[in-house]
């Protein structure tokens, strides 16, 4: 496992740094390979000035990697050529890249973060670097205005995909006409698997954000529903389920298991009262709360349990002189938690609804 | 004071995902409004922990869930204790930082809270506290 201890230098970086922007912080995130240039002009050693002159002219560009036979052997720029051209005169054309070129090579990798082009750009005032990959061959050039590029469009994915996905869930209601619209989630929660425990209600507060729910109201159900799906996983012997239906004005949601229900729900309601064993205890659950935050949490809530009644079956085996014996749950038994939300008109999940309301008052 | 106050004032590294190399720079600077400790998860969610930091000792996933639920702001593990694979991944896609620090519960909260952070509050609604006393 990573466990990084944040460096002295890390910090001292942060602290200068103060208030990082998403750009930023994409330049940590974004690799080189994604914003580089890959069409790459390149000359050979053996190109001659003069159609090196050409290739700039007609490709529009400013400076070129040498490479040879695949090995990227040096780099020629414009003032290459510009010193070329003070040397020898136009007669002197003839000379060839390797004259002029410049084979101290500045790289940077495919897979470095754009930050480390930055900082290569800014300690040595270059308009371009090379990139090369695993195998150290020229895998394209990278530039600031590359770079610009890069972020900006990364910039506008995220906002897209964002905008998109809240976009096209929070116009359902309205872009879908019904007399009543509602949109259900269900979800089936394992007995005692504490690894997942509590996913079903994070996807819950997610969907609900994403609907337009406000925070405070995600936030209401996200507490109710967790409490819930924990029961569900500590109490009930074959863990159970939860169905969550939203309407523009109410969200409802069900959590149903099959047992071993309740003894004596005003006692479970009771603050502090658990009846969860001590292994339970020690995972941080078993405070005898849960309850008491549902109840705090909705704005209507209906619980119902059918405790276990014993069912003793029994088989004759080998002639009657043997009976099998075989205790199972008695059918109908289990608890069944009705919880409700109910949303003010300005908080109604279907816009239209509530605008229309403001504009006619 | 913000996440990298922390890691500061509590020493405090942080747990990731194998594939990730170190927390994004933004990590560092998110404001921490409040700060409150529970080892027992109930109580976790009896608390504004609002954009606060959850100090803890326990490490199953359900702390990252329970803190996703109150919209907490990063968690911080005391005791040295290693969080399992499992609870550094949930919190990873939970966006929520996690942290870890070799002193004890009553050490990490005290050297905050002289550190000026606030004490989150508890809810209007919720069952007095002593209620939870077994
Ligand atoms: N689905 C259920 N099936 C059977 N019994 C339940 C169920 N839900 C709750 N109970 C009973 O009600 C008691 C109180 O539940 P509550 O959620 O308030 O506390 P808890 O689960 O014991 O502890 P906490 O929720 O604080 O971790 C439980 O200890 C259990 O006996
Ligand atoms: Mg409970």
């Amino acid at each position: 496992m990573a466990q990084l201890p944040l460096s002295e230098q890390d910090m001292l970086v942060d602290r200068g740094a103060g208030f990082i922007t998403r750009a930023e912080e994409l330049a940590y995130e974004l690799k080189v390979e994604q914003v580089m240039t890959r069409d790459v002009k390149t000359v050979t050693p053996r190109t001659l000035i003069i159609d090196v002159l050409n290739l700039f002219r007609e490709a529009r560009i400013s400076g070129a990697p040498v490479v040879d036979q695949d090995r990227l052997v040096g780099v020629i720029s414009i003032e290459d050529l510009i010193r070329a051209l003070r040397d020898s005169g136009r007669s002197e054309l003839r000379a060839s890249v390797s004259d002029y070129m410049t084979t101290r090579l500045v790289t940077v990798n495919v897979y470095d973060s754009i930050i480390e082009a930055l900082k290569l750009f800014a300690k040595t005032k270059l308009g371009r670097l090379l990139v090369v990959d695993r195998a150290g061959r020229l895998a394209g050039i990278i530039t600031k205005g590359d770079i610009t590029r890069g972020l900006l469009n990364a910039l506008q994915r995220d906002i897209e995909t964002e905008e998109l996905k809240r976009y096209r869930a929070s116009h359902l209601f309205e872009d879908i006409i019904s007399d009543r619209t509602s949109l259900i989630l269900r979800y089936h929660i394992a007995p005692r698997d504490f690894i997942n425990g509590g996913a079903a209600s994070s996807n819950i507060k997610r969907a609900l954000l994403r609907l337009g729910a406000n925070p405070q109201l995600a936030r209401r159900c996200g507490v109710a529903v967790y409490e819930a799906e924990m029961n569900l996983i500590i109490h009930a012997t074959n863990g159970g389920d939860i169905e969550v239906e939203i309407e523009p004005h109410q969200i409802v949601i069900h959590v149903t298991d099959d047992g071993p229900g309740i003894e004596d729900i005003e006692q479970a309601m009771q603050p502090g009262f658990s009846t969860a064993p001590p292994e339970i205890r020690e995972l941080g659950f078993g405070a005898g709360m849960g309850l008491q935050n549902i109840k705090r949490s909705v704005d209507e809530l209906n619980i119902e349990s059918t405790p276990a009644r014993p069912r003793l079956i029994m088989k004759p085996k080998r002639g009657r002189e043997e009976w099998e014996l075989s205790r199972e749950p008695a059918p109908g038994q289990g608890t069944r938690l009705t919880m409700k939300f109910f949303l003010q008109a300005d908080q109604s999940l279907e816009r239209h609804s509530s605008t229309g309301r403001e504009s006619a008052e | 004071m913000r996440l990298a106050d922390v890691l500061n004032i509590v020493q405090a590294r942080f747990f990731l995902p194998d594939s990730v190399q170190s927390p994004s720079p933004s990590v560092l600077n998110r404001e921490l409004r409040v700060g409150g400790s529970a080892d027992l998860m109930s109580d976790v969610l009896c608390y504004d922990m609002s954009q606060g930091l959850l100090i803890t000792g326990l490490i199953n996933p359900q702390t990252v869930r329970t803190a996703e639920m109150v919209d907490v702001a990063a968690i911080l593990i005391v005791r040295g204790k290693t969080p399992p694979p499992e609870t550094i991944r949930t919190a990873w896609e939970a966006g929520i930082p996690l942290l870890g620090t070799q002193m004890t519960m009553f050490e990490a909260c005290g050297r905050l809270y002289m550190a000026n952070l606030p004490s989150a509050v508890r809810f209007a609604g919720a069952p007095p506290p002593d209620c939870t006393a077994h």
